[in-house]
């Protein structure tokens, strides 16, 4: 297979998903499958092409610094699994 | 004629000659839904009273002179989509519980021209599918038989336009999500141009390919519902400020003057694709030749390599665009010693198998020493799969091709193999990847009685010729009056 365990494990790591053992061998036999389909892409010779990261004229979008209404902190707020005076709230990043 | 069988642009005459009114339109495609929708299962969130409001106010709105486009006109909206105070939930078990406080754009614009809101429809996880299987909450039934899946990701709308369980419906298409499930489901699905709707308020999947379009009970209903979302929006800068055309006066019924190409390599895949499928995509170039069309055989070479370019690119995407769902701001929260191990959690709990699966996936792509092999590459090959189309419609106005290489498959069937899921998916990926536009169509039916779809694909902004050659068939043809028998799925 393409992918080891260990790999699995540090993708899910990286993109920050706990998987259960079941997972990792899933994950791992699955995308391996699908990476090998995708071998084909080594066929064709690109060297001279330039990458299309979208289909439009890549350009600034400016508009005039003018101040609008928004959302109100209550109506985002209303969403928070968590919320205290105001704020979304979250377990210490820091050790204190 | 039930009320709810009708489509838009009969029910806005018998609306504007108030033959009937908003509110008894509306009761009856609601009572319609609560009759089919225990068996087909096209809605994840109803708002009947909500929807009774808006039509009392749609007729009150009539009586003082108003005649907005869509004035009561009931139609669904696509889970991925955001309805300001309506459930948003994307299909996930982490956005269970989210409720927007803010319309997205497209539905603004549907509720300026007077719609009538009637709920939100079910969608593969973060529009992530060819099925809806991929739904968190449960699977949508193709109503032309129960036991098959009605494609996805906009499987819910395609379904209950479907079962006329509304007049028309939103969806999102990022790799033929709209035209696919409009394809398994007998309706009409357009994707407009990238650029053409507002993505905003659109739950984003793949930002550089998704486009919200819509599902329609025929060419006719899809013109007017492209006509009130299109235009460019401040709030969207990838949205293009071009005016928007009259894309009704694009319904003419003649093709003299226009050219079809027809690609070979949509028909030259016998190990994927049904023959009745081929054979009734063959029979409709034959019937557009046949009202004047001249038919040119094209070729669009790196058709095979948009698969594999897609499930990097739109994967790779995904994983930055699903970065945001960490329990923070909004959402699932599975709460842990430290936040590292939160964010494990939500994420681990709260994404669904395919959710999971693209991530990595695209993390894989995106993670160093991979990079250039997968993700640069495939953005590469996607400047020749663009080139292709460039080069055919410097030749033709339109390109035909089979929507999807079979018809509606079995629910469960391909749930195990993923990459097999995805290769249901093989017709309507080079479009999103390409930036064009396009609409699927009914053109047949199989041996089991299963609808056929084609599409009809123009150049960027191109949406004048696709609608007209669209139009022009339909008239022709009448695979769109068929229904199915709703003895099956009526109470």
């Amino acid at each position: 297979m393409i992918l080891s365990r260990e790999e699995v494990k540090h993708i899910a790591a990286l993109a920050r998903l706990a998987l259960d053992e079941q997972e990792v061998a899933l994950y791992q036999e699955q995308l391996s499958t699908i990476l090998e389909y995708f071998g084909r892409l080594q066929a064709l010779d690109t060297g001279a092409i330039p990458p299309t990261a979208t289909v439009l004229p890549i350009r600034n979008v400016m508009r005039d610094d003018e101040q609008v209404l928004s959302s109100t902190p209550e109506e985002i707020l209303a969403n928070a699994p968590a919320a205290d005076e105001g704020c979304f709230s979250v377990s210490a990043v820091l050790e204190t | 004629m039930e009320l709810y069988s009708l489509t838009i642009h009969e029910a806005r005459s018998l609306l504007a000659e108030r033959k009937i009114s908003a509110l008894e339109l509306t009761e009856a495609v609601l009572e319609r839904i609560l009759e089919v929708d225990n068996a087909i299962r096209a809605y994840l969130t109803l708002t009947p009273e909500e929807a009774l409001e808006q039509a009392r106010l749609a007729d009150a709105r009539r009586t003082q002179g108003d005649d907005a486009p869509l004035l009561g006109i009931p139609v669904a909206i696509k889970d991925v989509i955001c309805t300001a105070g309506i459930p948003t939930t994307a299909g996930s078990r982490i956005l269970e519980n989210f409720i927007p406080p803010y319309d997205a754009t497209a539905v603004a614009h549907l509720k300026a021209a007077g719609a009538i809101i009637l709920g939100k429809t079910n969608t593969d996880e973060f529009a992530m599918g060819s099925s809806t299987e991929n739904s968190a909450f449960f699977a949508t039934r193709n109503p032309w038989d129960l036991e098959r899946v009605p494609g996805g990701s906009s499987g819910g709308s395609a379904a209950a336009v479907a079962a006329d369980e509304c007049l028309g419906a939103l969806g999102s298409d990022t790799g033929g999500s709209v035209r696919q499930p409009a394809s398994f489901c007998g309706v009409v699905g357009l994707k407009p141009t990238y650029g053409r709707v507002s993505r905003y308020g659109l739950i984003a999947f793949a930002s550089s390919l998704d486009q919200i379009g819509v599902l329609a009970k025929d060419v006719t209903d899809a013109a007017i519902l492209l006509q009130v979302i299109a235009g460019y929006d401040p709030r969207d800068s990838t949205s293009v400020n071009l005016p928007v055309p009259d894309y009704m006066a694009a319904l003419t019924g003649g093709l003299h003057g226009v050219t079809v190409g027809v690609p070979k390599e949509y028909f030259a895949a016998p190990e994927v694709m049904q023959p009745e499928v081929t054979a009734a995509v063959q029979a409709a170039v034959g019937v557009l030749a046949d009202l004047g069309a001249r038919i040119l055989d094209i070729s669009l070479p790196h058709t095979e390599y948009a698969l594999p370019v897609y499930y990097l690119i739109a994967p790779a995407e995904a994983s930055a665009n699903l970065a945001r769902y960490d329990g923070v701001r909004y959402g699932l929260r599975v709460e842990r010693g430290d936040l590292i191990e939160t964010y494990n959690a939500t994420r681990g709990q709260g994404f669904g198998p395919e959710g999971k699966r693209r991530i990595m996936l695209g993390t894989y792509a995106w993670s160093a020493g991979y990079y250039d092999a997968y993700y640069l590459k495939a953005q590469k090959v996607r400047t020749l799969i663009r080139a292709d189309f460039d080069a055919a419609f410097g030749q033709v106005d339109v390109i035909i091709a089979p929507t999807a290489p079979t018809t509606a498959f079995r629910i469960g069937e391909k749930v195990a193999d993923p990459l097999q899921m995805y290769l249901s998916d093989i017709f309507t990926l080079s479009m999103n990847l390409a930036g064009i536009c396009g609409v699927s169509i009914p053109c047949g039916f199989d041996h089991d009685g299963l609808p056929i779809g084609m599409q009809v694909l123009g150049p960027a902004f191109g949406e004048e010729q696709v609608l007209r050659v669209a139009y022009a068939y339909e008239q022709a043809t009448e695979w769109h009056l068929r229904k199915p028998d709703d003895g099956r799925f009526r109470k």
